[in-house]
């Protein structure tokens, strides 16, 4: 990719314990929401590309925070966009895409790639942009740099953009895994090697061992796969609500084919085109805005690498007891102070993972899955995932982070907690063994 | 079932050479003695790099877990579906883990903690490669 933004520096994570509270701790916010409309895949047509969806995005969170678009001087954004496919070597970009925007000399940013110069050559209101930093990852990590940036003071009005393309075909099925013969380190490297594992093999093997460990069994998971389908169709801007508005009820989901026993088909999150943005400022700039401003009081990352090829539970747990511990330091709270999580649920069986790394309502390991059993809805007092997570919207890995900021804001519609006060949310992830994530608040201590 | 082939690579190659004399061996860090799978071009512990020599195990282990694969992205693996992918711990080290798709045994069937010990099978052009069988 041609660009001349760099990618943020590993400074710009908090990625150790023991670092104290976070230094701007509810001195940057979250005002403005702005999501595209979502798609399965993508139809080639140049106002649903991956670019043109971001456009959306964009422009709709500055009008929500309520902000002339000359006011915005910084874009935190992630250049990766694909959900598993790129765009083949061997075919050109359709002509009328290319044509349709004000091209980079790249001619796959906007439809397989984002740039903040693609961004900035195709939205001429942005006259003040200063600022610009790649976040490699997702939602996650952008939330990360744009806080810290904007903390920092180099940028005061940050936007933050995730955008996805999904093309046709099956992910992971062509390339490599369609070869011949495979590169001798590729053979032996963990992931899907020449041994066939799918993508959720990996966390399906955890999960395995987490049931044989606490005694617990896939059906355990109904529950919370019901309730992130009913809080997913309370979401109008996610994928289930706007094009599949079906329940899924334990029989269809106990009953669903597997892909790697034990993960079935609803275990895993369904891949989809759609952006979405968000704009932040700092504390004092936020009260001049449209929306409530929804503070941030600390990130945390998780840097987690399994000593073989693959994470075991033990290394796993190890991850997310410490990404629990670093969180609270950062942000200052205790596991008593959320009223709420949204840790991320890509593949449904490792959310566990993280609710318990965060010590969740007085969780320990093991206990998840029998809190599944319990109220865990959005009209009690212990809500899980209330977004609805990927599994209730599709996979984005930004619709937790947007209904923290909703639910905070009192902007939540249907999915509102009625259990809880929203208060303090975290959000984050993605994986278990590494990702981001962050503390929002109604008040900036 | 027939594997993919296996190209050996530089970093890879006295795996692979092994696995044709029907040898495991894994590398083992003589600085600080400590053993690593999959190999790279440093010791993940100490960080050297010059001291990572090539070791040869007992090849004995146990099925430390498993899953069953029902949906499997290498199409040469497909007529095999649904098939048993195991992970085994060596016997030398326990945080040492291999893929296996253990021979022999049959699908969803797998006794976890069971002794396994290692076999070589010929890959689609005809590289050997490490798999692990419950004896008897």
């Amino acid at each position: 990719m041609t660009t001349t933004t760099p990618n943020a520096p590993d400074s710009m994570y908090r990625s150790r314990e023991g670092m104290g509270v976070w230094e701007h701790r509810g001195k940057v916010a979250a005002v403005g929401i702005g999501h595209s409309p979502t798609a399965r895949r993508w139809d080639g047509r140049p106002e649903t590309s991956v670019g043109a969806n971001s456009i959306i995005a964009l422009r709709q969170a500055i009008a929500d925070a309520g902000v002339p678009p000359d006011q915005v001087d910084g874009i935190v954004l992630v250049p990766v966009t694909t959900t598993g496919a790129y765009w083949p070597s061997d075919t050109p970009v359709p002509q009328d895409v290319v044509n349709a925007f004000n091209p980079t000399d790249d001619p796959l940013d906007g439809i397989g790639q984002l740039s903040a110069e693609w961004l900035l050559k195709n939205m001429p209101e942005l006259t003040n942009v200063k600022f610009t930093m790649n976040a490699p990852g997702c939602m996650s990590a952008a939330i990360t740099v744009a806080a810290q940036a904007v903390g920092d003071g180099l940028t005061s009005t940050c936007l933050v953009l995730k955008g996805w393309h999904n093309l046709e075909g099956r992910y992971n099925h062509g390339g490599i895994s369609a070869a011949d013969a495979v590169p001798g380190t590729f053979a032996i490297s963990p992931g899907r090697t020449l041994w066939g594992a799918p993508g959720c093999y990996g966390t399906a093997l955890q999960f395995a061992e987490y049931c044989r460990k606490y005694g617990k069994h896939h059906d355990m998971m109904a529950p919370f796969m019901q309730n992130s389908r009913r809080n997913g169709l309370l979401f109008p801007e996610g994928y289930w609500a706007q094009h599949r508005p079906e329940q899924l009820l334990p029989e269809d989901y106990l009953t669903s084919r597997w892909i790697a026993k034990p993960a079935n088909l609803f275990d895993n999150d369904i891949p989809i085109m759609a952006s979405a943005a968000y704009l932040f400022t700092t504390a004092d700039r936020a009260q001049d805005m449209a929306q409530k401003p929804v503070y941030i009081l600390g990130h945390a990352s998780s840097r987690g690498t399994a000593r073989s090829i693959t994470p075991t539970l033990e290394e796993i747990q190890a991850e997310t007891g410490s990404t629990g511990r670093k969180i609270y330091e950062s942000a200052g709270i205790t596991a008593d102070d959320l009223s709420f999580e949204n840790m991320y649920d890509g593949f449904a069986q490792f959310h566990q993972f993280h609710i318990e790394g965060l010590g969740y309502r007085g969780m320990k390991f093991g206990d998840a899955l029998d809190f599944y059993q319990t109220d865990i809805s959005i009209e009690g007092p212990n809500p899980i995932l209330p977004s609805g997570g990927n599994i209730g919207s599709g996979r984005s890995r930004f619709w937790m982070h947007t209904d923290c900021i909703q639910q905070i804001q009192g902007r939540a519609g249907a999915r509102a907690l009625t259990g809880v006060k929203p208060e303090i949310g975290v959000s984050g992830g993605p994986m278990p063994m590494g990702g981001n994530f962050t503390v929002w608040s109604a008040t900036p201590n | 079932m027939v594997k993919q082939g296996v190209i050996p690579d530089e970093l890879t190659k006295p795996y692979w050479d092994a696995a044709n004399e029907e040898r495991l061996v894994i590398q083992n860090c003589s600085a600080c003695g400590r053993l690593q799978h999959p190999p790279a071009r440093a010791c993940a512990l100490c960080g050297s790099g010059a001291n990572l020599e090539w070791k040869e195990t007992v090849g004995r282990g146990t099925i430390y877990n498993y899953g069953v694969v029902y949906d499997c992205p290498v199409a040469s693996l497909k007529e095999d579906l649904p098939f048993n992918l195991a992970v085994i711990m060596l016997e030398e080290d326990p945080g040492i883990l291999f893929y296996s798709h253990l021979p022999g045994t049959p699908v969803d069937d797998v006794p976890v903690g069971a002794t396994v010990e290692v076999v070589f099978e010929a890959t689609a052009n005809g590289q050997k490669v490490p798999e692990w069988q419950v004896p008897g």
